[in-house]
């Protein structure tokens, strides 16, 4: 049955439906855009590495960097490769692994409908073949090689290194040359048939469609596909300690400008989808309080030359793991990162008042807004949102009810000194 | 399609354009100042958006000025330098939420424009010159960023394949302008510079969002008047050059993957007829996930995880990229090198032509949704005289015939290859 979820203050309405085999399908329907954009994710990352396949009764560890391999080779079929299908139609699609999800896009100002079964169609039919595995490890290994010789990527991966002992949260989203050298054909359809139930994913439409017809469609395409009965699907993840694994690291890159990161550890057992979508919010609100370019933090680290324009931060917050990252490049890495750390420790003993709590919530509220002129915005995160079980639409209301006493709640706990880590990037020659 | 409501008026100063819109839950105004692009004054330019957004008279420091842009529900001023053609554009863009979104109705589009205002006319300054702290810091910052660039190894192979191609012409002057520069520019100097370029600068306007015209333009009327400037456009035509002979450069620098950049010439540009086949010709070769280099170098032999090529419309370049094993030069650089011949030779389908005809018309529809992507749309059409509605340039593209795209293939020169490798070289 399809629901009605209407926000009236944005003036938007969300359909949505789950159909017979589980799948969760949502639409949005925006006419005065010439655009209309489609993603299909599975709520499967890089940290489901280990986990009970489909039909079998032990638990096995699959090689790292496996779920963005699998997203790579299911774009290829046995004829053809499923671009060319897109592009036929006008349409340009992508796609991309994280630590938690798989998604399948496409964006198109024509053929909506036939891009939209496209999109499910080849998503539903894998084709992987000893070959095409083997062709592909040398593409990946050239994509893992670029970032390798990034030193943003190697920077914030480096942070998250750091602050973990054992969670797959620590490996390379697309596992590292080696790793991906071990996958077969048999090890993707494991993975395929145990995280790609549609049970297991979500459907999220949205741009210039008209909602009931699209549902239709979507709901036809479905029926006519065989699926078995969903799944339970059991992931298992090691004991996660709240300690950092490293409270300091740095390694030597050929960089002229070093970098350098303060890593917070968050502790996000037992929190429901709004319980993160909350904690985010206000832990990002308190650090553009003190860290943005009005905040007092920033002005002191700014004028001292510990940081520049590259500074930003960061809160994610995910099932089974979380961090805050903070930093950007610098002259002086052990002074930023050791002041960085000392204000955190600060945090504590201050409060925003009544006024300023007021301007970071209008701030928020104008970043919420700026992002909902994006499609592709607002699909990701409700997709997100919904996958952990809140609402991206509740960010507004959840933003109103703030108040500066929650952030001094907030604070009271946050920082700990031992779910600190820092991690630098330094020149080679210093 | 919306773009042929753009109003456009001459207005004291400036060129205003006004571009009403329901797709967006708030107000875009781009505010873009251009001059001939010059290796006098380039580092100024580089420095003067960072020193303006810092503080005014007002708001004299950075804490105050940006916390009334965040009263103003967090309303974002942004800048930027770019080079288009042989001219030089500095971009200010504010985007501030429409206020029927809001449940407190407050005039915050007035208040954003009046500041947006007192950062483009009325900087803090100090004597005869800005505040010395800030231009002082903000030397420091593009110091860094300057040499930084060799850090983002993709972007620092663009400049060095800029460098060695485009040597002696100004389109290889960069834009964050020159170290060696930056000790001579005082306070005082780099005001003198605001001075010339806020008075003489070509200056156009846009707004976009759902909006009342006449309430902007008396907005805009009263904001970005200028009373001393006659805004005329003293545009730099760039030219193209002849080549006489290929450059090859290989450059060891400490890296894992090799950067293989290939700088072409086109001799075609932005409101020449030609224009349509050539981005047809490049969609086809290397424009999109369907075309010859990504088909060739990446899925069928595996070298890259990116090949691609990108044009420049009013230069007339178009530039290969692509990030390979240094073992693989010879080889990659042959197979991108075929392709282009392949090109020349018609080596493709009346359908590819079709299908690629399907999908500019689809980045440019897509481009349009977005409120500054439509903005540069319309002033790349302005600033080379070629304006035309949002139909004519689609129903120009759909003309475009197989051997139109052939005859553009072969106006196309190799100019420059440049790789940059790693020490060992894939020894």
């Amino acid at each position: 049955m399809v629901e009605e979820l209407k926000y009236q203050q944005l003036n938007e309405t969300v359909y949505k439906e789950t159909l017979d085999n589980g799948l969760q399908v949502f639409l949005l329907s925006k006419p005065e855009m010439a655009k209309t954009f489609g993603i299909f994710t599975t709520n499967y990352g890089s940290i489901d590495q280990t986990f009970t396949p489909i039909g079998k009764d032990e638990q096995v560890t699959v090689p790292e960097g496996i779920a963005h391999f699998l997203e790579h080779k299911l774009f290829e079929k046995e004829d053809r490769d499923v671009f060319q299908d897109f592009t036929k139609l006008g349409a340009s699609a992508n796609a991309f692994t994280s630590f938690t999800k798989t998604a399948y896009l496409f964006s198109a100002t024509s053929h909506v409908e036939k891009n939209v079964k496209t999109l499910l169609d080849f998503v539903q039919d894998p084709y992987f073949s000893e070959e095409s595995v083997e062709k592909e490890k040398g593409i990946i290994a050239q994509e893992i090689n670029m970032y390798d010789d990034q030193p943003d990527w190697r920077s914030f991966f480096g942070t998250i290194q750091s602050m973990y002992h054992q969670h797959p949260v620590k490996v390379d989203i697309a596992g590292t040359v080696d790793s991906i050298q071990k996958i077969t054909k048999d090890d993707l359809y494991t993975c395929y048939e145990t995280f790609y139930h549609p049970s297991n994913m979500t459907l999220f439409v949205a741009g210039n469609i008209e909602p009931e017809a699209m549902m239709t469609l979507i709901r036809e395409n479905q029926q006519s596909k065989e699926f078995p009965d969903a799944p339970v699907i059991n992931r298992s993840y090691p004991d996660e300690p709240i300690e950092v694994a490293e409270k300091s690291q740095s390694i030597k890159m050929p960089v002229t400008t070093a970098k350098a990161m303060v890593g917070v550890k968050e502790n996000v057992k037992d929190l429901s989808g709004q319980e993160l979508l909350r904690a985010e919010l206000l832990s990002e609100m308190i650090l553009d309080f003190y860290f943005s370019r009005s905040g007092a933090f920033y002005e002191e680290l700014y004028k001292n030359d510990l940081i520049d324009d590259s500074f930003s931060f960061e809160t994610e917050l995910d099932r089974q793991f979380g961090f805050t990252i903070l930093g950007g490049d610098t002259r002086k890495p052990d002074e930023m990162t050791k002041r960085v750390k000392e204000m955190l420790h600060e945090l504590k003993d201050t409060s925003i008042s009544e006024e300023d709590f007021t301007r970071m919530k209008r701030k928020k509220i104008g970043q919420f807004m700026r992002a909902m002129n994006s499609l592709e915005f607002i699909a990701n995160q409700f997709t997100h949102y919904h996958t952990l079980g809140g609402d991206l639409f509740d960010v507004l209301p959840v933003i109103e009810s703030l108040s500066p006493k929650d952030a001094d709640e907030y604070l009271q706990h946050w920082i700990k000194e031992e779910a600190i880590s820092i991690f630098q990037v330094k020149p080679q020659d210093a | 399609m919306k773009v042929s409501k753009e109003k456009l008026s001459t207005k004291q100063g400036y060129r205003l354009h006004i571009l009403p819109s329901d797709k967006y839950k708030t107000i875009t105004i781009v505010a873009k100042f251009k001059s001939p692009l010059k290796r006098e004054g380039i580092t100024e330019r580089a420095l003067l958006p960072h020193v303006l957004q810092k503080a005014t008279n007002e708001y004299p420091n950075v804490r105050s000025l940006q916390s009334a842009f965040e009263n103003l529900y967090g309303t974002a001023l942004s800048s930027d330098g770019s080079k288009k053609g042989e001219n030089h554009v500095i971009s200010f863009r504010m985007e501030v939420v429409n206020e029927a979104y809001l449940n407190d109705q407050e005039p915050i589009l007035e208040e954003a424009m009046k500041l947006f205002h007192q950062v483009l006319f009325n900087p803090k300054t100090e004597g005869n010159g800005f505040d010395p702290e800030i231009v002082n810091r903000e030397k420091q910052t593009l110091e860094q960023k300057i040499t930084s660039i060799k850090d983002d190894k993709m972007s620092y192979a663009n400049v060095r394949l800029m460098d060695n191609m485009c040597e002696g012409e100004p389109y290889s002057l960069h834009v964050h302008g020159y170290q060696e520069d930056l000790a001579s520019i005082t306070p005082e100097k780099l005001y003198q510079y605001y001075q010339n370029m806020i008075t003489n600068d070509l200056l156009d306007v846009y707004v976009i969002g759902d909006i009342d015209e006449s309430q902007i333009e008396t907005m805009t009327d009263q904001y970005f008047s200028r009373s001393q400037s006659t805004n005329v456009d003293n545009d730099q035509k760039a030219e193209s050059k002849e080549i006489t002979d290929v450059k090859e450069i290989v450059e060891p620098e400490e890296v894992n993957q090799g950067k293989l950049h290939i700088g072409y010439r086109t001799y075609t540009k932005f409101g020449d007829d030609d224009y349509y086949a050539l981005q047809i010709f490049n969609g086809i070769f290397g424009g999109f996930p369907s075309s010859k280099l990504f088909m060739n170098v990446r899925e069928k032999h595996s070298l890259a995880y990116y090949a691609a090529s990108r044009f420049e419309s009013h230069k007339g370049l178009l530039l290969v990229f692509s990030g390979i094993d240094p073992k693989d030069y010879d080889q990659a650089k042959s197979i991108i090198l075929d392709q282009m011949e392949a090109m020349k030779n018609g080596d493709f389908t009346e359908e590819q032509v079709n299908e690629t005809k399907e999908q500019v018309v689809n980045q440019l529809q897509e481009t349009m949704d977005n409120a500054n992507g439509l903005i540069e749309v319309l002033y790349h059409q302005m600033i080379s005289g070629a304006e035309m509605p949002a139909s004519q340039l689609m129903e120009n593209i759909r003309k475009v015939t197989k051997e139109d795209v052939v005859r553009m293939a072969n106006k196309v020169k190799l100019d420059t290859i440049y790789f940059l490798t790693s020490q060992e070289g894939g020894e």
